[in-house]
């Protein structure tokens, strides 16, 4: 599993980071970025569904076929 | 606080928020609206458009052009004044009512002052303030929850942000109050507004000649476009975060302690398991935002099939798009461990509550404490439950008794 965060949309509600400080960070601005390339480590993926589900800007997404 | 007002009858034409009944119990008119007319409209207080959706919420939230923040206050003000440079109203309240390009950079100066890291270093001082708030009262078995406890952290940690008294909490308070909750009273609303305007512009003046670290020193240093910023901007920014610093947040700590106090399995729940604050502190914001905003409309347009017009007051029913079902599974019910919470309390696109990193803590740290100490309490029997509302919802008096 891969993702991105957009940050045009990313609004800075840092809801990714409370629920996975592993894969995100966020800057003093408040801005989200994914740490790393945004692979997700299997036992960190459920963490990644629920930092898409709760993201308020829909933000965050999960690149589909993405050759590894 | 609701003074007395014409009685609704038909809400979808004559809504009024600061209808007494409305501001006690909103939950089942929100939910008539949301499937008979979700875009409710008065004539009411200079008029105005209310969307009670999630989906319309958040469409007007990110829709800038068609809806602007240059009003954001949900009651307009009737107060006549003659123009005054150094006024409040002059400058407004940058970022939260202006549009891009002023809101961008205005909004940039305040960010990194409540980013997660500064926010982690209020903590200690947030935790001791509750700490000895609650040793004030613990003894006698009761308190007001709101009053002796809600009311009284998020000031202390917004003035020592802006680097003003603590000792003066209760002033700032009262200015606030006037301005928000009773902005349908002229007299009272002017009185909050120039409280509050010629208190920061004298602290203005004297951190010009002896600068702090504080928020308000930090904005007299900073240049924009090669120039200092003006006093009034500043007045107005530094107002903002008084204001917004202090009602919001009281009034979700104060809501939280009601639903526990009324609803005692979950706060038996939380204090058995503690991990669990940090999704029922998103679930206590949903179940009970505070927070309603204005837009004004700009040009002649359609919403959702709704007509309306070139200055038209827009109001985002934040708490009302939290409570919608066709958003969230049992909308009406709290549960603390709801897994996907979309919520908007702290609204949504370029205009998200700067502060929500702060408030977060600040309402965490609160309950923990609270709970900590206190593991059982009821609302004291018989007493009375003030609620205001409005442009901000939550308790004014909340009588509890405890064990």
């Amino acid at each position: 599993m891969k993702i991105r965060v957009d940050p045009h949309r990313c609004q800075g509600h840092a809801r990714c980071y409370a629920l996975s400080p592993e894969l995100f960070s966020v800057d003093d601005y408040g801005q989200s970025s994914v740490i790393g390339d945004g692979t997700v480590p299997p036992e960190l993926e459920e963490k990644a569904h629920l930092a898409i589900a709760n993201c308020p800007e829909s933000a965050i997404e999960e690149l589909r076929n993405q050759r590894r | 606080m609701a003074r007395a007002t014409k009685p609704v009858g038909d809400w979808s034409q004559d809504f009024d928020v600061l209808d007494a009944g409305y501001i006690e119990d909103p939950y089942p008119i929100w939910d008539v609206l949301r499937t008979s007319c979700p875009i409710a409209h008065t004539e009411r207080r200079g008029g105005a458009w209310m969307l009670t959706r999630y989906a319309d919420v958040v469409e007007a939230a990110h829709d800038i052009g068609r809806f602007s923040s240059l009003e954001v206050g949900v009651i307009n003000s009737d107060v006549q004044r003659e123009p005054d440079d150094e006024a409040l109203a002059q400058y407004g309240l940058p970022p939260i009512s202006a549009d891009p390009p002023l809101h961008t950079w205005t909004r940039r100066l305040i960010l990194p002052w409540f980013s997660h890291k500064r926010v982690a270093g209020y903590e200690a001082m947030t935790r001791d303030l509750a700490r000895r708030l609650i040793d004030g009262f613990l003894d006698t078995g009761n308190a007001d929850a709101a009053v002796d406890y809600a009311q009284q952290i998020p000031v202390r940690v917004i003035a020592k942000i802006l680097g003003v008294p603590e000792s003066l909490s209760d002033t700032f308070t009262g200015w606030v109050r006037d301005m928000l909750e009773f902005a349908d009273d002229p007299e009272r609303n002017m009185r909050g507004q120039e409280g509050i305007g010629s208190y920061l512009l004298d602290e203005i003046g004297r951190r010009k000649v002896d600068p702090g670290d504080d928020l308000i020193s930090e904005l007299l240093r900073t240049n924009h476009e090669g120039k200092p910023l003006e006093d009034g901007l500043v007045l107005g920014m530094a107002a903002l975060l008084m204001i917004a610093g202090i009602d919001t947040t009281w009034s979700s700590i104060g809501s939280s302690l009601w639903h526990l106090a009324t609803h005692p399995a979950d706060a038996a729940r939380l204090v058995a398991e503690p991990g669990l604050m940090s999704s029922a502190v998103e679930e206590l914001l949903r179940a009970y935002s505070p927070v309603t905003m204005a837009r004004v409309v700009t040009a002649d347009t359609e919403f959702a099939g709704c007509p309306m017009h070139n200055g038209d007051k827009l109001l985002m029913n934040f708490p009302a798009a939290n409570r919608d079902p066709e958003a969230f599974e049992r909308a009406d019910e709290v549960i603390l461990d709801r897994a996907i919470n979309r919520h908007v309390a702290f609204g949504t696109g370029i205009h998200r509550c700067a502060g929500s990193n702060l408030a977060r803590m600040e309402l965490s740290v609160a309950l923990q404490e609270w709970l900590r100490r206190i593991p059982t309490f009821r609302l004291a029997e018989g007493a009375e439950l003030t609620w205001a509302g409005g442009q901000v919802r939550g308790p004014r008096v909340l009588l509890v008794a405890f064990p």
